[in-house]
């Protein structure tokens, strides 16, 4: 017995393309490749850590066309259903890509290659030339984001993108060769090369026509993609054998690395409710499917000291396909969200049909190594953060072998609310020092009603200490791990003080002479 | 204005060049014209001025179609009906006895085809390496986690690896070596030990004002090539074959072939267009794949595609060695070493494959650019229980270099000098006048302009003055502390092996004027391609766009060596701009007999042919050329002069000519975590006369960076099993974007090759890699102003280990308990 497998549509060069037979677990990349011919597009790991796989996705939203560069390699093939497709091959053939003075296909010739590729030449950014269809890629996307926007409006004199921009922005996509320097000058060329602009009202009818047409996916097909909470959750509990997917930076590697098959998928990204942030006076709760990019983006609106540590999650390209609520409910114990929500004070909603939704902290959700407390016919929909009060004074510390795109050896956040030199609440999130994500509550017990100074901070790094026993592997010795979480609340204490220049991270070298 | 204006693309190459007159004149020079070729200039009409392709920065041959997909990779060419797709089975111990292989539960899986093991070598089981002591499959022991037992073929590449994890392996363990330390106590060695010695290094040590003695190791480093390797072997008719390999050297992969399939080397044509990266990797370990698909194919009669995931390449192929070193030096009041007792030891891993050549050139490269007049090197080549360790970038130079650097890093310290100081005073003399320009293994250094380079790049990089501000910011800051270092870099350019510095080339010139080079380098990104049809073209005076460079072919161009040793356009360019001057000296001798002139009058530019009486055509004078059965077409040979070296000994001239560069860098460390940053680098470097700016200082740049992540976040780590367990980009780190200094700078020394070299140009690949140690040095000098101690204590060496991850700073700091 066999379920059937839906067709997968998605537009390629303002073409709809319709794909039957598809397995669930099938990647994006295996159907380009092997698929389609399309062999542009290429495999560096298979596991979403170099970008030498990265395609553009163009997803209708409000009316717009909403651009990500994800990794294929782990992305399943049915998960772009409904979408535009950008390969590294499409960039000079897609007709809708267009001058943007005068959207009209372009004349295809030789020279007609997209700015960022011809920042790419131009800059001698390609040596072995295997990483570059990634870059030109992640390129895309960025010009698509960042330079499209600012030359619609006109500002001519802006520099759309920084060099701080490219390198946060490309972090995802590892070159051997080049050393980068050419193809950071290439994210800030591209911008200068004559515009072009993908045509986004034709690409939106394209997608509507695409999307309205055919009949819909059965509901029994193997890869299910319920597109409300009800029908999500009644399918949970219909199929407990189906894999759960989110963004799938994660069981995108069981498929490519531990060789995993997967007869049916439940994809919980297409539930609208999942997608949703809702924010009141009190809380900002994050819909189980925003992507980390998009989550992250809204805590940096309340806590705008996020940002490094943001930008230091994975690559962008897994960011753009990744979901905090993936991340929350895989429960990796190096995993960076759950420190952060943790030390936020965040709480999990589930929720299943039969009993309906149920909430408590996030650190409670863990019950050992990626092991939690969800059901069978449950499934995590909604991370809800508190705001902060007024004399909250939260910092996110994390320490890896590579500063960027590296799963941290330590986490560390320190959320405490200092009011008239006093510890009136201390939160601590911790990972890479305990079998799950941990809430530090000795130290925190250390902290809170305490006066704030030194002897306070003491008592508290040998409580933090005394708290954890982290083991030793290929990131770090427990040594280092228990020696360094010291280190942090260190840190804290003297950032507290106003010591700026106390991490590597703050440092500036223009700001010492 | 700088003569690159010229080029096809104005952009500057490095974004400092628009200002430096360095680059500039490097630029004005390389573009120089050539001297007449022949006395009396020509009378008659004047052409349009030459645009000489070589010296400008042409965009590498394949970019456009790399930025479009349209390159090729091995994986991505169409492949042939009937293709079937192999993995490979691994051994999960690090030592023991083979009993044997049920594969039963993996063939009853859907799509598998059979499985392939050492008794389907039709040939010689052991491969035709160097030293003939590495199995094609393991035969009856294993020895290393890793080690490929044999291959699973299946329908697809999935149902192939799904169905290796259902292969159970007998195996009983043996007692396993791990560590250099474990191989020295038992004399486990892939090769002899090798020992150097000039003038007397005890005597020397004994006179010694000041004597200091250590300990340190460096770790290994994976090539982390993009494309990973891959063959796919085809059989064709009558026992011939055709290998389409992802590899450096195609020569000996056929040779592989061949001898593992029992056939003539004739047999079998191996072609690779390009590789996604190698670095060294693809040396010989691109050989293993091409054997194995081709046994596999040889059995099945099938075509057979090996591509390695990213896991098994880690687990399977050979990195960089990991070094130990034991070090006794003497010195005087200025620093100058009077006496050095020096022991290094590589990690060879379980076979010799190419480590004894890469221990020699750690032991040649261990005087980077200092005079030792006393000293005794003992090299070791460990085998351990690991992958076979392997040619990679440098090849055992930066391993050699890495130790004298530390050690005048630490002399510095230990005497309160500022070690640039120290640097300048043990440097080989400018020639031979101070009689300190004998190198320890006896070659004259004919060619040092560190004496000019390092001066300039203390200027340029305001070292003093930064060093001085660096020491008094650090005195107020309690958590980061900065440190600055110039290390310069002297690298022997030649095959240590004397008789791979040959090459071949063909050129062909068709009717219609095209031109196209075939050549026995291959191309892995270094720009080799372009380079050699920029030679080609001038010296047939034709435009860079007629001429075409095809696929590296063992049946165009035979006995190729490796490309490696940043040989590749020494060796390759001159070839075939010998090949291309053959058939100009053919059309030259037409053209002087319609022109009734001397052959020698006729020039060849601007895609003309200039005599004294006429111009014309290039085109037109090759179209007249063939009517008149004119050879269009030649070959080129090229081999190395004045190179000689004894094996035994290891004295001699091993190279032709050395390159020089030299860089300074700052980081930042921050003294509670260990973490480290690199902040500012700045590089003069040495390349001749450059032939493409762009590609080299492209190759500068890629090699530092490169370096860097080798002395900074790449860390490979075996566990107590002997298991590697970073093995994917995920626990293996190699710089990524955030990790460049907003200040990278790359300036070009002015200078041409002293020595006869093809354009007056210098090899690239590999010498700028060393450049990276110093910001070992940097970290070292950082860690120094971080240490907690007394005034005794600041004047002890610092041991860092190498990759100075966070954890590693922090050991060093003495803070990680």
């Amino acid at each position: 017995m066999t379920t059937p497998h839906r067709p997968l549509r998605f537009i390629r060069r303002g073409q709809p393309v319709v794909l039957n037979h598809i397995p669930p677990d099938r990647t994006l990349l295996e159907v380009l490749r092997e698929d389609l011919g399309c062999t542009g597009t290429k495999e560096g790991c298979g596991e979403g850590d170099c970008g030498a796989c990265t395609v553009v996705l163009g997803e209708p939203r409000d009316g717009q066309v909403h651009y990500s560069a994800v990794n294929s390699c782990i992305r399943l093939a049915h998960s772009v259903d409904g979408m535009a497709l950008w390969t590294v091959e499409d960039l000079a053939e897609d007709p809708l890509i267009q001058p943007a003075d005068e959207p009209a296909p372009r004349v295809t010739s030789t020279t007609s290659l997209h700015p960022a590729q011809e920042a790419m030449v131009q800059c001698h950014g390609s040596q072995c030339g295997f990483c570059t269809p990634g870059f030109v890629m992640s390129l895309f996307g960025m010009y698509q984001r960042h330079v499209v926007p600012i030359q619609a409006a006109g500002c001519a004199t802006h520099q759309p993108i920084t060099r701080e921009m490219a390198q946060e922005d490309l972090s995802g996509n590892l070159c051997r060769c080049t050393g980068y320097r050419p193809i950071l000058d290439a994210a800030q060329q591209m911008a200068t090369l004559p515009a072009v602009a993908v045509n986004e009202p034709l690409l939106l009818q394209k997608l509507q026509q695409m999307n309205e047409s055919g009949p819909a996916a059965a509901p029994d097909s193997s890869y299910i993609a319920p597109t409300t909470l009800p029908e999500l959750l009644a399918a949970r509990a219909a199929h407990p054998g189906a894999q759960v997917v989110a963004g799938c930076t994660d069981v995108g590697l069981w498929v490519t690395k531990q060789h995993k098959q997967y007869e049916s998928i439940l994809d919980v990204t297409r539930a609208a409710e999942l997608r949703q942030v809702q924010r009141d006076a009190h809380h900002i709760a994050i819909g189980a499917a925003v992507s980390l990019t998009e989550a992250f983006a809204v805590l940096k609106a309340q806590w705008p000291q996020l940002h490094s540590f943001a930008a230091r999650f994975a690559g962008l390209p897994v960011r753009n396909s990744g979901t905090l609520g993936g991340n929350v409910a895989n429960g990796s114990p190096i995993g960076d969200s759950m420190p952060l929500l943790i030390a936020l004070r965040a709480q999990v909603v589930l929720a299943s049909t039969a009993r309906g939704e149920r909430m408590l902290p996030l650190e409670d959700l863990y019950t050992g190594y990626r092991q939690n407390v969800m059901a069978a016919d449950e499934l995590l929909v909604r991370i809800v953060v508190p705001r902060p009060g007024v004399t909250e004074a939260l910092r996110a510390y994390k320490i890896s072998k590579r500063f960027d795109d590296d799963i941290s050896a330590v986490c560390l956040v320190i959320n405490l609310d200092i009011d008239a030199g006093m510890v009136r609440h201390a939160s601590i999130g911790a990972g890479g020092v305990a079998a799950t994500p941990a809430r530090a509550r000795q130290t925190e017990a250390a902290l809170t009603g305490q006066p704030w100074n030194a002897d306070t901070v003491h008592n508290a790094v040998q409580a933090l200490q005394a708290e954890f026993n982290p083991i030793s592997d290929m990131r770090a010795s427990g040594a280092y791990r228990r020696t360094v979480l010291a280190s942090l609340l260190q840190r804290f204490w003297l950032e507290s003080q106003g010591e700026d220049a106390v991490s590597v991270e703050n440092f500036r070298l223009e700001a010492t002479v | 204005m700088n003569q690159r204006d010229n080029g096809p693309t104005s952009l500057p190459v490095s974004r400092d060049a628009g200002d430096d007159p360095m680059v500039a004149a490097a630029d004005a020079h390389a573009a120089d014209p050539q001297p007449p070729t022949a006395a009396g200039a020509p009378s008659a009409p004047v052409p349009a001025p030459s645009l000489r392709a070589m010296g400008q920065s042409h965009i590498h041959e394949s970019a456009r179609a790399q930025v479009a997909g349209a390159a090729h990779y091995i994986d991505d060419l169409p492949e042939v009906k009937g293709t079937l797709y192999a993995a490979p089975i691994l051994s999960t111990v690090a030592h023991g006895t083979l009993n044997g292989v049920d594969a039963a539960a993996a063939l009853a899986l859907p799509g598998v085809r059979g499985v392939v093991l050492s008794a389907d070598v039709p040939g010689d089981k052991l491969l035709a390496a160097f030293a003939h002591d590495e199995p094609v499959f393991a035969i009856d022991t294993v020895q290393h986690i890793g080690q490929v037992i044999g291959l699973v073929v299946a329908d697809s590449v999935m149902q192939a690896r799904r169905a290796v994890r259902a292969v159970k392996l007998d195996i009983t363990p043996l007692p396993a070596v791990l560590t250099v330390q474990d191989a020295l106590a038992a004399q486990s060695y892939v090769l002899p030990p090798v020992f150097v010695r000039r003038g007397d290094a005890a005597a020397g040590l004994a006179s010694s004002e000041h004597r200091l003695s250590g300990q340190f190791e460096v770790g290994g480093q994976e090539h982390f090539y993009l494309e990973g390797q891959i063959a796919y072997a085809l059989p064709l008719e009558q026992r011939q074959w055709w290998i389409y390999s992802s590899t450096q050297h195609p020569g000996e992969v056929q040779h592989w072939v061949a001898h593992a399939l029992g056939i003539d080397n004739h047999a079998v044509k191996v072609e690779c267009r390009r590789m996604g990266g190698g670095f060294g990797g693809k040396e010989t370990q691109a050989g293993h794949l091409a054997v194995w698909a081709a046994v596999a194919a040889n059995k099945f009669g099938r075509p057979i595609k090996l591509r390695l995931d990213r896991d098994e390449d880690f687990m399977v192929t050979g990195k960089r060695h990991p070094f130990a070193y034991d070090y006794d030096v003497g010195f005087d009041a200025t620093g100058r070493i009077t006496g050095l007792k020096l022991q290094m030891a590589a990690n060879c891993g379980f076979s010799a494959d190419l480590s004894g050549p890469v221990a020699d050139r750690a032991v040649f490269h261990s005087d980077n650019a200092y005079y030792l007049s006393d000293v005794e090197i003992a090299s070791y080549r460990c085998k351990t229980n690991t992958q076979s360790h392997t040619a990679f970038r440098g090849f055992g130079g930066p391993q050699g270099v890495i130790v004298i650097e530390a050690i005048l890093g630490d002399i510095a310290r230990a005497l309160g000098r500022d070690a640039q100081d120290v640097r300048m005073v043990n440097l080989y003399g400018k020639d031979a006048s101070e009689g300190r320009n004998v190198t320890h293994y006896q070659m004259t250094v004919e060619d040092n302009i560190l004496h000019a380079l390092l001066p300039q790049l203390e200027r340029d990089a305001d070292y003093r003055q930064r060093q001085a501000s660096i020491a008094a910011w650090n005195a107020t800051s309690p958590v980061l502390k900065r440190g600055l270092a110039i290390t310069p870099v002297k690298f022997g350019i030649s095959f240590t092996a004397t008789l791979f510095n040959q090459a071949g080339a063909l050129v062909h010139v068709y009717t219609d004027g095209s031109v196209q080079v075939n050549h026995g380098g291959t191309e892995m990104g270094q720009g080799l391609h372009t380079k050699v049809a920029q030679i080609a073209a001038d010296e047939l005076g034709v435009p860079l766009a007629r001429v075409l460079v095809t696929a590296s072919d063992t049946s165009k161009v035979p006995n190729a060596s490796a490309t490696a040793a940043s040989s590749g356009t020494d060796l390759n360019g001159r070839a075939a701009q010998f090949a291309a001057r053959n058939v100009r000296d053919n059309l030259a001798a037409f053209v002087s007999g319609l022109d009734t002139c001397g052959a020698g009058a006729i020039r060849f530019e601007g895609g003309q042919v200039i005599s004294p009486k006429n111009v014309r055509q290039f085109d037109d004078v090759v179209k007249e050329a063939y009517a008149n059965r004119i050879q269009l077409w030649s070959d080129g040979f090229y081999r190395t002069p004045k190179i000689h070296y004894d094996k035994a000994t290891l004295t001699g001239r091993p190279f032709y000519y050395f390159a020089y560069g030299a860089a300074c860098s700052e980081v930042v460390i921050d003294t509670l975590t260990g973490e480290s940053r690199v902040t500012r680098v700045d590089i003069l470097h040495d390349v001749g006369h450059s032939i493409n700016p762009a590609i080299d200082i492209g190759q500068i740049e890629g090699g530092f960076v490169q370096g860097m992540g080798w002395l900074t976040t790449e860390q490979l780590v075996w566990n107590d099993k002997g298991y590697l367990a970073t093995h994917a980009p995920s626990t293996y780190k190699i710089p990524a974007t955030g990790d460049i200094p907003a200040h990278f700078r790359v300036n070009l020394w002015p200078e041409a090759n002293r020595e006869d070299n093809v354009g007056g140009s210098k090899a690239v690949g590999e010498p700028p890699f060393m450049l990276a140690i110093s910001v070992y040095e940097a970290l070292r000098n950082a860690v120094a102003a971080g240490r907690a101690g007394d005034a005794a204590a600041q004047e002890a060496p610092v041991v860092l280990t190498a990759p100075a991850t966070a954890e590693n700073v922090l050991k060093a700091l003495g803070r990680l308990l």
